[in-house]
């Protein structure tokens, strides 16, 4: 091996190595420690200066107590099932709305697509933020969403809105529903329309001929969709931070507050090796329908 | 075949409508004259003036504007290297857990990303400040840088490539003077994009950063918790309007370079 291959390897590899692999294993490591009234504010399990003893040690003192603790403590289980609820529901929600989006921008003029595209795109280069904070002022007492449920007359008197597990759902969902449009919107206009069309030759109606054509052919694009919603769904925490209320229970807010508020490492690493697990599932099914839609098209 | 029927148009309408209002909205108010948010009170500009004034903002978005400078020119000199390694490495030992690195900071949750690297920060005894936050971004955006790049990499015809070597180049030659002309756009998508990641971070800057250096989403995130001002909105409007200028900037000349290759193509068949 010549000496530009290896450091052309070299370089992204223990650059990754060294700010990925590593500082996960830190995380893991201190899951297993004992919190510590110091700075830093635990007792660090592996010395590794001691050498072997210290590796004996490690392993006599190695111990599962703050993954006991997760699992006695009421709030860790509920945050948890609450996190995938709210993902799963917000995911569901996603696809209801982008995909008549999807199927609209496909089935539009091909001289608007370029545009509607562009439309899609825009709110996500947009800053997240920005998209989230835009949200607090429609959805506040007096904001716009009451105002004009008031003037068209539906309710008398203003909703809560803001702060409740309403408006979570309805940020993940304004934030995050171009992802599961563009992946929907890519397969929809690989789609034959010869095919539709040799369908209601045969004999199908137009609904049937949506329902047994374009929903299987376009499953990978749905498939995808939903799995770029829920994965960042599932770990949120600026949407739950500024729009839900103190009953609103995610997993990754848990997490920055018993690292920040708590200052309990700890029981934080836990928290983020637990979630990580979770997301393990989804991300490995993920990976498993890009492979096969890869394979489909080669 | 292409009409737009009634049931598109409504969804359609319905569907922009709900990513665009709260952003216009937001636009509106952040020219009312009142400080009160959601009373009209009248055309004025006066907190566009008030913002240009406001020191902790203007520091804030000098420090996010280095970083996002710094973080985006290594994750995309690095994540070009990763992307060829991806592609064009071969076999070398430990190329699934490279490929692995790749891929898992994508669907990393932010805030274990932002844990992670705090305390491996804490660990090594590195200061945190602009230099922990330039290294953060630089790392999980040269996995976008990679992803986009190897894209483009896969799909290009290596025979040009192997006839710039055969013709006696060396193989940096050959890189530099036939490959990254072929993925430079692919290169420069890539660092617009780890540019865009950082500028808009809060997570994992909130996690790395020290109390020496705020970045502007950090800034941003702080009084949004205290409820809704226009300062803010007159600071969403400029972000707004820079990023549309700037996506359909980058449209239009994507737009117009298409047109030109067909030209050319088009051109190169007549002559033959």
């Amino acid at each position: 091996m010549n000496l530009r291959r290896f450091s052309l390897i070299a370089v992204p590899y223990f650059w990754l190595l060294g700010l990925f692999l590593v500082p996960f294993l830190i995380v893991f490591k201190i899951s297993l420690s004992d919190i510590a009234l110091s700075i830093p504010p635990y007792t660090p399990t592996l010395e590794l200066s001691e050498g072997w003893a210290g590796f004996r040690d490690f392993l006599s003192q190695l111990d599962f107590e703050n993954f006991e603790f997760l699992a006695t403590d009421d709030l860790y289980w509920k945050s948890y099932l609450s996190s995938v609820q709210i993902a799963f529901i917000s995911t569901f929600i996603c696809l209801a709305i982008g995909f008549p989006i999807a199927y609209g921008m496909a089935n539009a003029p091909k001289e608007w697509q370029p545009t509607l595209m562009l439309l899609v795109i825009l709110p996500f280069w947009t800053s997240f933020l920005i998209r989230v904070y835009s949200l607090i002022g429609i959805l506040s007492q007096e904001g716009m969403l009451n105002q004009f449920l008031m003037w068209i007359g539906l309710i008398n008197e203003p909703l809560t809105i803001l702060n409740t597990n309403i408006a979570v759902y309805i940020g993940i969902v304004y934030t995050y529903v171009p992802f599961m449009i563009l992946p929907i919107y890519a397969t929809l206009t690989k789609l034959d329309g010869s095919l539709l069309e040799a369908a209601e030759d045969l004999g199908c109606s137009r609904t049937e001929a949506f329902w047994r054509i374009t929903i299987p052919l376009s499953k990978a694009g749905i498939i995808a969709g939903c799995f770029l919603v829920f994965i960042p769904a599932l770990g949120e925490f600026v949407i739950p931070s500024l729009l839900g209320g103190s009953e609103t229970l995610m997993i990754g807010k848990v997490l920055y507050e018993e690292f920040f508020a708590n200052r309990d490492w700890p029981v934080a690493g836990a928290v983020a090796v637990i979630l990580l697990l979770i997301l393990i599932i989804p991300i490995v099914l993920y990976q498993r329908n890009e492979q096969r839609q890869l394979e489909a098209e080669t | 075949m292409r009409r737009l029927t009634w049931f598109n148009a409504t969804s359609l309408t319905l569907g922009f409508a709900f990513l665009y209002i709260p952003m216009i909205v937001v636009i509106i108010y952040s020219f009312n004259e009142s400080r009160l948010v959601t009373v009209w009170g009248g055309f004025s500009t006066k907190w566009y003036g008030e913002l240009l004034q406001n020191e902790a903002f203007l520091d804030a978005a000098w420090v996010t504007f280095k970083v996002g400078f710094f973080s985006s020119i290594i994750a995309t000199i690095l994540g070009t290297m990763g992307a060829y390694v991806l592609v064009r490495g071969g076999r070398f030992y430990g190329r699934t857990l490279f490929s692995g690195m790749i891929y898992a900071p994508l669907v990393m949750p932010e805030v274990i990303t932002g844990l992670s690297l705090l305390l491996l920060f804490i660990s090594i005894g590195l200061d945190r400040g602009l230099f922990t936050i330039i290294l953060a971004h630089a790392t999980f955006s040269m996995c976008y840088v990679s992803v986009v790049v190897s894209s483009r990499l896969v799909s290009f015809d290596r025979s040009v490539e192997e006839a710039a070597l055969d013709l006696g180049c060396t193989p940096f030659e050959a890189f530099r003077l036939v490959t990254l002309p072929i993925i430079a756009p692919a290169v420069i998508s890539g660092w617009l994009l780890a540019l865009t990641l950082s500028l808009d971070d809060l997570v994992i800057a909130s996690f790395v950063a020290g109390p020496s250096a705020t970045t502007l989403p950090i800034k941003v995130f702080s009084s949004i918790r205290l409820g809704v001002s226009p300062e803010i909105n007159a600071l969403s409007t400029i972000l707004i309007g820079l990023v549309t200028i700037g996506t359909i900037a980058a449209s239009l000349t994507t737009k117009r370079a298409v047109m030109r290759r067909r030209r050319e193509e088009q051109m190169a068949e007549q002559m033959t």
